[in-house]
């Protein structure tokens, strides 16, 4: 399974963010758990200064706005 | 080129709906179409381009370009960056903790996220096409120095001693060495497909504020007498640039609803100086943003923090007051 962490302050786009990647991930059979991560001690430990970003498996993937559909699945599509 | 939305108010509302142009309501309302055709089409057509050109700058680069220049450099580039650099409000935090970690001292990075919101594309565009070049020459101008200026005195009084403790730790333990931005050369197709996402993120987010800031302006424009302003809020009431900048705080807009109505209260004979200073306390300072800011910096940062833009935007008000009155006759 899957852990994807969602960064950001819970400003309006890390919250479609996660919408969207739970969406996806359901659409495409994959198991995830996506969690969003507010603390900003957290979020500092990652190295992200603009937000959303997207953590995979402890990986950061993305960062500085909403991802697009594809990009989402083809991190989804490495198993 | 500019004529086309003239022509296009002129045919919609003196010929298609039969309005006359000395009826308030006709005139306000050829303003609001003339304005809002023209704000949109430039709109488009100048966030795509500069999109296009800024697609490779990330605030990675340019904390990495900051970091380790001299303080003078730091100011002015910091300011400079921060209205160039595509970033969004709800990033601050991060970015400013971002910085502060890298080692870049705190007035630089408050330089950067002052200038941030007063100048941007959509600013600029709306400028240039209500207010002419002049103006927005200034207003860039007067952006930069009120961030450059404020970055200047946070560092004079020590604003890092003022932060919350875990802010003010990353900043004493930075490590420059670790900080390397990655500026990666993009193809057209990325560049375009870059400028494709900013152009409707930017567009969906501000083309109610055209509207509302039009439509607010058009009032003015069609319902406030001629000269109404010059007699009762004039050069001669120096009290009306503290005035401005009070009521401009609590109401909380962004650059895009606000310059509309800068243009209709100039040319219904607001001193200019008195338009820039309520303009712009409404737009740098603002609630949300100062909550925001508590989670990395004390009360007394915030509280001095505030004091400054107040006293920075009354100065520039009544200096441009002084000065200003030559700067619109070209419009």
């Amino acid at each position: 399974m899957k852990i994807i962490k969602v960064l950001g302050s819970g400003c309006s786009k890390c919250e479609k963010t996660a919408e969207i990647i739970t969406r996806l991930a359901a659409e495409a059979g994959v198991d995830v758990t996506v969690m969003k991560e507010t603390d900003l001690a957290v979020i500092m430990e990652y190295g992200v200064m603009s937000t959303p970003a997207v953590v995979i498996d402890e990986q950061l993937m993305h960062s500085g706005s909403i991802p697009h559909r594809s990009d989402i699945e083809a991190w989804l599509a490495i198993a | 080129m500019l004529d086309s939305f003239t022509l296009l108010a002129d045919w919609l509302v003196y010929d298609l709906w039969g309005l006359s142009a000395s009826t308030k309501l006709g005139d306000a309302l050829h303003f609001f179409i003339e304005d809002t055709t023209k704000i949109f089409a430039l709109l488009v057509v100048m966030i795509y381009l500069i999109a296009l050109l800024r697609a490779s700058m990330n605030v990675e680069s340019v904390r990495s370009w900051l970091v380790g220049k001299s303080r003078f450099v730091g100011y002015l580039m910091g300011s400079f960056f921060g209205a160039v650099t595509p970033f969004c409000s709800c990033s601050s935090i991060p970015l400013f903790l971002g910085f502060t970690s890298a080692g870049i001292p705190v007035g630089i990075t408050m330089s950067f996220l002052l200038t941030s919101p007063l100048i941007n594309e959509v600013a600029i565009v709306l400028l240039g096409s209500l207010l002419g070049w002049k103006f927005t020459l200034i207003y860039i101008v007067v952006g930069i120095s009120v961030g450059v200026i404020g970055g200047v005195f946070l560092d004079l009084i020590k604003a890092e001693k003022m932060l919350q403790p875990f802010a003010a730790k990353a900043y004493i333990e930075a490590k420059q060495s670790a900080v390397k931005g990655e500026s990666r050369r993009l193809s057209l197709s990325e560049r375009h497909q870059f400028a494709k996402d900013e152009l409707v993120d930017i567009f969906s987010r501000v083309w109610k504020w055209v509207i509302v800031g039009v439509g607010l302006g058009a009032a003015l424009h069609g319902f406030v007498p001629e000269g109404w302003f010059a007699q009762n809020l004039g050069q001669g009431q120096w009290w009306s640039v503290p005035a401005a900048v009070g009521l401009g705080i609590p109401l909380y807009s962004n650059a895009t609803g606000v310059i509309p109505v800068m243009e209709s209260l100039i040319t219904k004979g607001l001193p200019i100086g008195t338009t820039l200073a309520f303009c712009m306390s409404t737009v740098a300072a603002s609630f949300p943003e100062f909550i925001l800011l508590k989670q990395v910096m004390q009360w007394k940062l915030l509280a001095i923090l505030f004091c400054l833009l107040l006293c920075a935007f009354t100065l520039v008000g009544w200096i441009f007051n002084g000065i200003g009155l030559f700067l619109i006759t070209a419009t």
